[in-house]
């Protein structure tokens, strides 16, 4: 992809301004910090337009499952998460199809097209865990400047929030999620809470992540140089399900308690990783120690994760700053000459 | 010091019940009656008839709390006389078949004892639940259980309200006992959690085996929390939420309330105050299934309760 082209060092990547921005709430119709937050973004909004203020990005704030809200689940009849891959998008839909497909749908007409110009330059995914992970800024790529920058910015606003950068290595073909839509995306997910409750510390993570944000996005549209440094990334290797009974499929252990609650910290070949019902602990076999996170998220249990693995490593990220309009205009016309 | 005039006699406890699932996306009564339907000898005792079982098959294959009609809500005498059958919620249909096994409700072949577990998201630790002051039988049972996790604690929350009592599963039984275990999220299991109702019945069928043996036990007290009021999130003209559990009453169950003390923080900020006229208990803090039910938090007050001394008839 373009953005991760390599750069020499002390060079400052351009990147076009972003101008149109989508903050999502509720496409899972139970977290309910996102669901709440845009609710209440979109009222200040009403506000904001009666006194006519100019605002330099377009902000577009979305509810993307209301009747998995209305219902407060997960969703109705399937994952709307899972239901944004190009295949789903564009492949043949009935008149019986599953509500989330024909709501995708809707959303990537709205956000989108995935893949094409005309899609918003952001998309910040609102979610909830059970699992104590913090805060957590989760996208498909380890070179989008935009997401590293973005989470640069929050871990300096917010220093008292433990907060990670996670990696699924997922090529943008299969890309399946609410945030691949736009040409940049990630979701925020913040944990831990209950799914069907709102805690107000929980809350208050998540408003002041999509304010500093929303900051960073104006700051950058403005010009405002952003200078090079690191982030640690925790790029996913694999998922481990829970031991299961062979007949009815049920689960037979617990995350262990040396592991629950433990997100983040390094789990050992050896270290405890289950408990089965009858007291027995059941040891990780791996080869290689790995950061667990997802560790005992309710929803994973029906897809089949405990907890999810992943390794570090310290990202390079380049100086970026937003493409002037000359810039922007020399871009188009290169690309223009290109296509004569 | 025994004294036979004076101990209640109440009949052998032979006939005893585990209700899991009565919700069917909380998760450690779920898992630990499955375990038990499948192999009982931990739910064991001499003399006992222990049997454990399902409430909701329905919501627990969905994960969900109910699929028509909260279960636990369900044991109203309109539902347990209603007629239509298959026409009915399935809660209804669920509750009269249950007050057909275990009960009738309210009559001699009543079961004697039923263990109804649930979870909560609210951070309640353990609690059991009362829903009558005069019931010595389960005050001793209770009192019986706190001793023997000492110093770990387990609360008890009488429900005694006749307007906020409610119809519940266990209600079926002469000796209804709630376990409510938290905090942890619906659809979770936590082993920390689920070892801890495990070792509370342990205690529980326990203390029934030596009072069928013919132990008498002595006169006590017992403390708990009286459930007082609900208290409702503050909502806008259309019902919506417009605030949340404060920072500070998060998970500060059974700790006391003051007036004047913060209980919600809006979403724009604005703290909003206490303003009973004194000091109380919460509990139920922020329970996700109680915000259709229009409950933050309920508000309890403290009481010493006497239980006379007991033995078999």
């Amino acid at each position: 992809p373009l953005c991760c082209k390599p750069e020499k060092r002390g060079k400052v990547v351009c990147l076009p301004r972003l101008s149109r921005v989508a903050v999502c709430g509720g496409t899972h119709g139970n977290e309910l910090s996102g669901v709440y937050l845009v609710r209440e973004l979109l009222k200040a909004k009403d506000i904001v337009m009666e006194e006519e203020r100019e605002e330099p990005a377009s902000v577009l704030m979305v509810l993307a499952n209301p009747r998995a809200m209305q219902q407060c689940r997960r969703y109705v009849d399937t994952d709307l998460n899972r239901c944004f891959t190009h295949a789903t998008l564009n492949g043949p839909i009935s008149d019986s199809a599953p509500y989330e497909m024909t709501r995708s749908r809707e959303l990537n007409a709205m956000l989108g097209p995935k893949g094409s110009p005309g899609a918003v330059d952001l998309v910040c995914d609102l979610h909830n865990t059970t699992a104590n992970m913090g805060l957590c800024l989760i996208a498909y790529s380890d070179c989008d400047w935009i997401c590293l920058h973005i989470f640069k910015h929050l871990q300096r606003q917010m220093p008292d929030v433990p907060m990670r950068f996670i990696h699924f290595d997922v090529s943008s073909k299969e890309s399946y999620s609410l945030d691949s839509v736009g040409k940049h995306g990630f979701a925020m997910e913040i944990g831990p809470q209950p799914h069907g409750v709102v805690r107000s510390n929980i809350y208050t993570a998540m408003k002041d992540g999509v304010q500093h944000m929303l900051d960073w996005v104006r700051l950058f549209n403005s010009g405002t140089i952003f200078e090079a440094g690191f982030v640690d990334v925790f790029t996913i290797v694999k998922n481990i399900d829970y031991p299961r009974d062979s007949e009815t499929h049920n689960i037979t252990a617990t995350i262990h308690p040396q592991l629950q609650d433990r997100d983040f910290l390094l789990l050992h070949p050896d270290d405890a990783l289950f408990q089965t019902f009858s007291g027995e602990t059941l040891r990780y076999k791996g080869n290689e120690p790995l950061y667990p996170f997802f560790v005992n998220e309710c929803a994973y249990y029906e897809k089949g994760i405990a907890l999810s693995l992943a390794r570090k490593r310290h990202v390079v990220v380049p100086a970026i700053r937003a493409q002037t309009e000359a810039e922007r205009r020399r871009d188009q016309q290169g690309f223009a000459s290109e296509e004569e | 010091m025994s004294s036979y005039s004076s101990s209640a006699r109440f009949d052998e406890a032979r006939r005893v019940a585990i209700f899991g699932g009565t919700h069917g996306n909380e998760m450690s009564g779920v898992t630990l009656v499955n375990l038990w339907v499948k192999n009982g000898s931990e739910i064991q005792r001499k003399m006992v008839d222990t049997k454990p079982f399902i409430t909701n098959p329905r919501a627990v294959e969905k994960c969900t709390r109910y699929v028509d009609t909260d279960l636990n809500r369900a044991f109203t005498p309109e539902n347990l006389s209603a007629l239509g059958e298959g026409d009915l919620p399935y809660e209804v249909q669920r509750a009269q078949e249950i007050n057909r096994i275990f009960g009738p409700k309210g009559s001699p072949e009543a079961y004697d004892v039923i263990f109804d577990l649930h979870n909560t998201t609210s951070n309640m630790g353990c609690t059991l639940i009362l829903e009558s002051s005069k019931d010595y039988f389960n005050l001793q049972m209770m009192n019986y259980i706190k001793k023997a996790i000492d110093p770990a604690s387990c609360l008890v929350l009488l429900n005694e309200h006749p307007l906020l009592k409610y119809s519940t599963s266990r209600s079926v039984a002469k000796h209804p006992v709630g376990l409510e275990v938290g905090p942890q999220p619906q659809g979770v299991l936590r082993s920390n959690i689920f070892e801890a109702m495990r070792v509370i019945l342990k205690h529980a069928l326990d203390f029934i085996e030596l009072f069928n043996e013919g132990v008498e036990f002595p006169t006590c007290t017992v403390e708990v929390f009286r459930v007082l009021e609900r208290i409702d999130y503050p909502r806008d003209a259309n019902g919506n939420i417009i605030a949340m559990v404060h920072p500070n009453l998060q998970d500060g169950d059974w700790e006391p309330l003051n007036p004047g003390d913060p209980m919600f923080l809006t979403f724009d900020g604005k703290t909003l105050h206490y303003q009973g006229s004194g000091t109380i208990y919460p509990t139920f803090i922020n329970e996700a299934a109680y915000y259709e039910k229009q409950q933050a938090f309920v508000t309890t007050r403290r009481e010493t309760l006497v239980a006379s001394a007991i033995r078999k008839a």
